[in-house]
C-alpha cells in the first residue's frame, strides 16, 4: 500500500515537472485587418507545428483604433501586445522613444540582408531594425489595355504626367461610364495627403523646406492641384472627393476605370479572374514624373514589431522569424499560389522565376526601388518619408490638410483658397509644435 | 377641453409619426441592407437598391472568421452586470437622497451628473494604469466595474427622478407598521417604482451593449465584448462596408430584439410621473 502511495506521489511529481517541461508561452499579437493577415491566421498550424510551446491571442483592430491602444499601452508600460502591427510611418518615430524592441538579433535563417533595401532603410533607425515588414508596396499606375487600344494610344512604361493627361482625355466615356482616371479624393493622411503628396513630390513641391517652413504658398504646389482637381473633375468618377483605396479599386475591378494609380498590392485582386472579369486586360506602368527626377510613387510596409514593454521577447521574436521568413513566403505560395505571396518585402522572391512571371512583379519591384524615403522630394527636406513626413504631427496635420483638399476637389472651394487654408494649419501647427522658432 | 382629432388631423400625424421614425430608423435600416449586398454593389454611386447583387456571403465570413458566441457572452455579462451591480448601488442612494436629504444632496446630484460631462479619454491613461496594476484589464470583472461607475450616475439620476415621484406617507405608514429600512425598500419602495427601475435597467443595458470606447481600450482577448468585434472588421485599405455591417447587424441584433420585446415596459418607465 505505502508503495502505491509512493508510486502515485512519484508519478504526481513527473506529470508536474513535465507539465513545467512544456508550459506554453502566450503572446498576443495585435494585427490590423487585411486579406494577408487574415491568410496568416489560417496557416497558424504550420507555426504550432514548429512551435508547439508558443500558442498566439489574435487581436485584430481598425487602424486607428490599434494605433491608440498599442501607444497606451507602450506608453504605461503595460505589455498587453507582444507583437504589433505596424506602418512605416510610426517606425523611425517609435523607435526614436525606445519604444520597440531591436530585432537585429533575429536568427540567421531570417537572412536580414535578403529585405529590400528601400524597405528596410524605412525600418531601420541608428543602423537597427525595428520592425519586420510582413508585406511591402509602392504604387503604380494600372490601366486597361484595351481602352487604351481602342482609343489609339500606347501607355509608355515609365509615363510622363503629359502622357496621363493626354491618355485620361482620350479614354474617358462617361456615357459608357468609362472614367479616365481614378484617383484617391477621401480625406486623410493615408488616403488623398498620401498620393498628393507623391504627386506632390514629382512636381518638384515639399512640404517643409529645410527650416520646417511649410510650402503651400509655393507655385509647385499650385501646379500640383490644380492639375489634380482639373484631371478628377474632367475625367474622373463621379464624387471622386469620396473615393478612397477600397472605391477606386471596387470601380477597377468593375472596368470602371481606365486608369488608377493606387498602391502595388492591389496587383493580385486586379489580375485575378475570380474577383475581375477585365482581368487578362489590365496593364501596369510606373507613377509618371514629370521629368524632375522623382516618380509619384510612394513606399510603405506594414510590419511586425515587439513593443518594449512585451514581457515574453523571446517567443514574440520567434513568431515574427516564421511570419516574415522566406520560408513563409514559401507556404504561401504552396498553399494558395504565388500571386498571393506578401509582395514587398524579399530580393528572393523577385528572383524567384514563378513570381517574376507575374504579370505585375516586375512593376512593384521597380517601383519599390525608385521609392526613396531618405530623399523624397527634388529640393532638400528636413524629414525622412516618401508619401508622409515621419514626425509625430504629420497625422493630424495632414488629416486637417487632406479634408481642405477635398473640399477643393468637390468644388466647395477653389485651389488658392485650399492652398492658403493649408498653409495657414501648416504654419500654426508647426509653430506650436516648436518646429519654426 | 381637449380638442377633437379630426380624421384628416389624425392622418396628417400618422404619416408625420412614419415619416420621422423612418428618418430615425432609416441608418439601420440601411445598414441591414447592406450586409446583405456584395462589396461592389455596397459601395456603387448611385446607391443601389433595386438592382443591387444581393448575398448571404457576409454573414458566412464573419462568422467563419470570428468566434462571435464569445463576444456575445461577453457583452451579455458586461452589460447585465454592470447595470445589476449599479441599481444594487443606485438603490439605496436613490432612496436616502428622495426621502431623507440632507443640505447638499442636490449639490451631490449635480457633482455626480458632472463626472459625465468629462470626455472618457481624459482619463484613458489613470484607468489603464488602474486596471493593469489591480489585474482588472482584459477582464470581464473589470469592465462590469468601469461600465458600472461609468453609468451610475445616469442611475442614481433616473432612480432619483422615479423615487420622487412616490409619496413619502406610504413610506412613512410602511415604518409606522413596524417594516425595517431594508423592508421598506425591497417591499413598498421597489414594487412601486418597478416601472422606473424596469426602463432604468433596460436603458442602462442598452448603454452598456453599445459601449466602444473602454470596452474596446480595456481588453484584448479575452473579455472582448461586441463592440471590439465590429472594430476588428474594419481594414487599413478601407471600410469594406458589406462585411462591415454584416458584423454590425449581429452585434445590434440581440439589443434589437430586446428593446422591441420591452418597449411598452421602456417607454412606460420614461414617462413614469411625466404627467400628474
Amino acid at each position: 500500500m505505502k508503495m502505491t502511495y509512493r508510486a502515485l506521489l512519484g508519478a504526481s511529481v513527473a506529470a508536474c515537472l513535465s507539465g513545467a517541461a512544456l508550459a506554453e508561452t502566450t503572446i498576443t499579437v495585435a494585427t490590423v485587418n487585411n486579406g494577408d493577415m487574415v491568410r496568416m491566421q489560417g496557416l497558424m498550424d504550420d507555426f504550432y507545428a514548429k512551435h508547439p510551446d508558443i500558442k498566439v491571442e489574435w487581436v485584430t483592430l481598425e487602424e486607428n483604433i490599434l494605433r491608440q491602444n498599442v501607444t497606451t499601452d507602450i506608453a504605461t508600460g503595460g505589455g498587453q501586445y507582444d507583437v504589433i502591427t505596424i506602418g512605416t510611418y510610426e517606425v523611425p518615430i517609435w523607435a526614436k522613444q525606445n519604444w520597440l524592441e531591436s530585432l537585429n538579433d533575429l536568427p540567421a535563417d531570417y537572412d536580414i540582408d535578403d529585405l529590400l533595401p528601400a524597405i528596410r532603410g524605412g525600418l531601420t533607425v541608428d543602423g537597427k531594425l525595428y520592425a519586420s515588414p510582413f508585406y511591402g508596396e509602392s504604387s503604380f499606375l494600372n490601366y486597361r489595355k484595351d481602352l487604351a487600344e481602342k482609343a489609339g494610344i500606347t501607355i509608355p512604361d515609365a509615363p510622363t504626367w503629359d502622357d496621363i493627361k493626354a491618355a485620361a482625355a482620350a479614354m474617358t466615356d462617361k456615357d459608357a461610364g468609362i472614367y479616365g482616371i481614378c484617383l484617391r479624393g477621401k480625406a486623410g493622411w493615408g488616403e488623398n495627403m498620401a498620393f498628393l503628396t507623391t504627386m506632390a513630390n514629382s512636381y518638384g513641391a515639399r512640404w517643409f523646406d529645410e527650416n520646417w517652413q511649410p510650402q503651400f504658398d509655393q507655385p509647385e504646389w499650385k501646379a500640383v492641384m490644380t492639375d489634380y482637381v482639373e484631371l478628377l473633375t474632367k475625367y474622373g468618377p463621379p464624387g471622386a472627393s469620396n473615393n478612397g483605396y477600397n472605391e477606386n479599386l471596387t470601380l477597377s475591378l468593375q472596368g470602371k476605370c481606365a486608369m488608377r494609380m493606387d498602391a502595388t498590392v492591389s496587383a493580385g485582386a486586379l489580375t485575378d479572374p475570380a474577383q475581375s472579369e477585365f482581368a487578362d486586360k489590365v496593364g501596369f506602368a510606373l507613377a509618371p514624373d514629370a521629368g524632375l527626377g522623382k516618380r509619384a510613387n510612394w513606399l510603405w510596409a506594414w510590419s511586425l514589431a515587439v513593443p518594449a514593454s512585451s514581457d515574453a521577447k523571446e517567443a514574440a521574436k520567434t513568431f515574427i522569424n516564421w511570419a516574415t521568413n522566406k520560408d513563409y513566403i514559401a507556404l504561401v505560395a504552396s498553399k494558395e499560389g504565388w500571386r498571393n505571396a506578401p509582395p514587398g518585402t524579399r530580393t528572393s522572391l523577385y528572383a524567384n522565376p514563378e513570381y517574376a512571371a507575374l504579370p505585375f512583379a516586375k512593376m512593384t519591384i521597380d517601383s519599390i526601388n525608385a521609392a526613396d524615403p531618405t530623399n523624397p522630394a527634388t529640393k532638400p527636406v528636413p524629414y525622412v518619408g516618401v508619401q508622409f513626413v515621419a514626425i509625430p504631427e504629420f497625422a493630424g496635420l495632414a488629416t486637417s490638410v487632406g479634408e481642405v483638399f477635398s473640399a477643393a476637389l468637390a468644388g466647395q472651394k477653389t485651389v488658392d483658397e485650399a492652398l492658403a487654408e493649408a498653409q495657414t494649419l501648416a504654419v500654426d501647427e508647426m509653430t506650436a509644435a516648436g518646429y519654426i522658432k | 377641453m381637449a380638442r377633437a382629432v379630426t380624421p384628416r388631423r389624425m392622418i396628417l400625424t400618422t404619416i408625420a409619426a412614419w415619416g420621422v421614425a423612418l428618418v430615425i430608423a432609416f441608418p439601420v435600416i440601411w445598414m441591414i441592407l447592406t450586409s446583405f449586398k456584395t462589396e461592389a454593389s455596397a459601395v456603387a454611386s448611385p446607391p443601389e437598391l433595386i438592382g443591387a447583387s444581393w448575398t448571404v456571403e457576409n454573414y458566412v465570413e464573419v462568422w467563419s472568421r470570428s468566434d462571435y458566441p464569445r463576444f456575445f457572452w461577453n457583452s451579455v455579462v458586461i452589460s447585465v452586470g454592470s447595470t445589476l451591480l449599479g441599481l444594487a448601488i443606485a438603490i439605496p442612494a436613490a432612496w436616502s437622497m428622495a426621502f431623507v436629504p440632507g443640505k447638499k444632496t442636490k449639490d451631490l446630484l449635480m457633482w455626480m451628473l458632472s463626472t459625465k460631462m468629462m470626455p472618457a479619454v481624459g482619463v484613458l491613461i489613470p484607468m489603464y494604469l488602474l486596471f493593469q496594476r489591480l489585474g482588472l484589464f482584459d477582464t470581464k470583472i473589470g469592465l462590469v466595474l468601469a461600465l458600472m461607475l461609468m453609468n451610475l450616475p445616469i442611475i442614481v439620476w433616473m432612480l432619483y427622478t422615479y423615487f420622487k415621484e412616490i409619496p413619502g406617507e406610504i413610506l412613512e405608514a410602511a415604518r409606522m407598521d413596524g417594516a425595517a429600512l431594508w423592508n421598506e425598500i425591497v417591499y413598498v419602495l421597489t414594487p412601486m417604482a418597478l416601472p422606473g427601475i424596469a426602463s432604468t435597467l433596460l436603458l442602462n443595458i442598452i448603454l452598456a451593449w453599445n459601449e466602444a470606447f473602454w470596452t474596446i481600450t480595456l481588453t484584448t482577448t479575452k473579455a472582448a465584448p461586441l463592440s471590439a468585434f465590429i472594430a476588428s472588421f474594419s481594414a487599413p485599405q478601407g471600410l469594406f462596408y458589406a462585411k462591415l455591417s454584416a458584423a454590425s447587424t449581429m452585434a445590434i441584433a440581440p439589443i434589437l430584439i430586446l428593446g422591441w420585446f420591452s418597449q411598452k415596459q421602456l417607454v412606460r418607465g420614461l414617462t413614469f410621473g411625466a404627467v400628474k
